[in-house]
């Protein structure tokens, strides 16, 4: 009997997260007040239990995996829905549930890269311009992500997956190659070719600043929300950079990693990595988007769309109404 | 797919571009598999030795300097600490990017491209910056 204490003890202050023995008391206690707010907030019928480590890696790890196939599907992303899923479904603070996100978000980001880069469409140089604005912007996210109230952010997450959903349902029409290039485009050598039906396409590219600007707003979000914010980056690329759409996502993809890795190493040192909740999250996203991949060429689409967008706007509901009470 | 124009164009240096992005999508994959490899072995041994805690997520905490700075999250990982594993694993899955920005950068510099070497020191920099330095 002593020497187990002494074993707890000692474990006690090596990993202070997840076991203990004085401290578990404390963190007990304050998750039946965390419950306690959200039931008189929410006048939920039960309150939750105290997860083990097991159970909540289970669960997490479920729901990643589901994310990350859906996110592979669709071509959304999963990242997008691990936040509210974390935060909403399974109140995990929401520190953990960025720094978890932003995991899974670089390990897709990077999985994929190989399979992207093989169709030839990824435009390198406006990549790495671009990455100039959205890692200044992650870092100044990071910088700023303490002080913002959770439940404002809250909204805001809120309002990006208002506007994912809404984006996923807008046609992809494609626009004919841009002609006019900006001239800041020109001296940057950023106009480039992309394979097509009938050989390499020469595109050019347009609104250089607006879209370097769009760019920064986007590592802003990304660190703020540990998203990889793939709906604003193809936004500006294809819709103000005028850039053909295979090349707007692909060279996004290109970019999502790097954005998500400048806040993942700031938060790292900020402790928002938490060992126990990123290992699910990242190891659930990953095999789902693995085997959506697989999938791709055989699943109908349009359902999935449908049942990610009914998904992704519930979770909207959720955090708008979360963060305007004050629950997150 | 690609194939099929590479006979036509004369244009090599991109086509050697092509080919080293090729190399450097695979290595990222790579480095995502071993990255993975990494986490899974710590998380086994986590689940094992603390799967019955109470998985206490709800508030936030500040972790101790093991698992939130690289030097401890080695220094855990070398003592075979199941969750400075899992860190270790994530760091490195960190890294893969800046990787990738780093292999960038040597292809700008084969290219002799100097406006797009700076270019991608800069966002090294930032990321290398974040990574080490980063309590911004």
């Amino acid at each position: 009997m002593e020497r187990g204490t002494r074993a707890i003890r000692i474990r006690d202050q090596a990993d202070a997260d997840v076991s203990g023995t004085r401290r578990l008391d404390r963190s007990q206690l304050d998750g039946r007040q965390h419950f306690m707010r959200s039931d008189r907030k929410h006048s939920a019928p039960h309150r939750l239990p105290v997860m083990t480590i097991l159970t909540l890696a289970a669960v997490v790890g479920l729901g990643s995996f589901g994310a990350g196939l859906l996110g592979a599907l669709t071509g959304l992303g999963g990242g997008i829905v691990v936040v509210p899923l974390l935060t909403v479904l399974l109140h995990v603070d929401f520190r953990y549930a960025i720094g978890a996100s932003l995991v899974s978000v670089i390990a897709t980001s990077s999985g994929a890269a190989a399979a992207y880069v093989r169709e030839g469409y990824t435009n390198i140089r406006v990549g790495i311009f671009l990455e100039v604005a959205t890692t200044v912007g992650a870092l100044v996210g990071a910088a700023i992500a303490g002080l913002i109230p959770t439940s404002a952010l809250g909204i805001l997450f809120g309002l990006m997956l208002l506007y994912s959903a809404y984006r996923m349902f807008r046609s992809n029409d494609d626009h004919p190659p841009s002609t006019a290039p900006d001239p800041l485009a020109t001296r940057l050598r950023l106009n480039s070719t992309y394979p097509t039906a009938s050989g390499m396409q020469p595109y050019a590219v347009e609104g250089v600043l607006p879209g370097f600007g769009l760019m920064f707003v986007a590592g802003i979000l990304s660190a703020l929300l540990g998203i990889g914010s793939g709906v604003v980056k193809v936004l500006a690329m294809d819709r103000t950079m005028k850039l053909p759409f295979k090349v707007s996502t692909t060279t996004s993809n290109f970019m999502i990693g790097v954005t998500a890795a400048a806040s993942a190493g700031v938060y790292l040192h900020r402790g928002y990595i938490q060992p126990v909740v990123a290992l699910p999250v990242m190891i659930g996203v990953l095999t789902g988007a693995l085997v959506g991949a697989r999938l791709l060429t055989t699943a109908s689409t349009r359902w999935l769309r449908i049942l990610f967008t009914a998904v992704v706007v519930v979770l909207a509901g959720e955090m708008l109404y979360k963060g305007a009470s004050g629950a997150l | 797919m690609s194939e099929s124009h590479r006979g036509r164009t004369n244009d090599t240096p991109r086509l050697s571009e092509h080919a080293l992005e090729q190399f450097i999508g695979r290595l990222l994959q790579i480095g995502v598999l071993v990255s993975a490899f990494v986490v899974v072995v710590g998380g086994i041994g986590l689940l094992v030795r603390y799967g019955g805690a109470p998985a206490d997520v709800q508030s936030f905490r500040t972790e101790p300097s093991e698992l939130s700075t690289l030097g401890g999250i080695v220094r855990g990982a070398y003592g075979l600490d199941s969750q400075a594993i899992v860190q270790l694993g994530l760091v490195l899955l960190i890294a893969t990017p800046m990787v990738r920005v780093a292999l960038t950068l040597v292809a700008f510099l084969w290219q002799r491209d100097r406006l797009y070497v700076w270019i991608t020191a800069f966002v090294l920099t930032l990321l290398v910056y974040g990574l080490f330095w980063g309590r911004a």
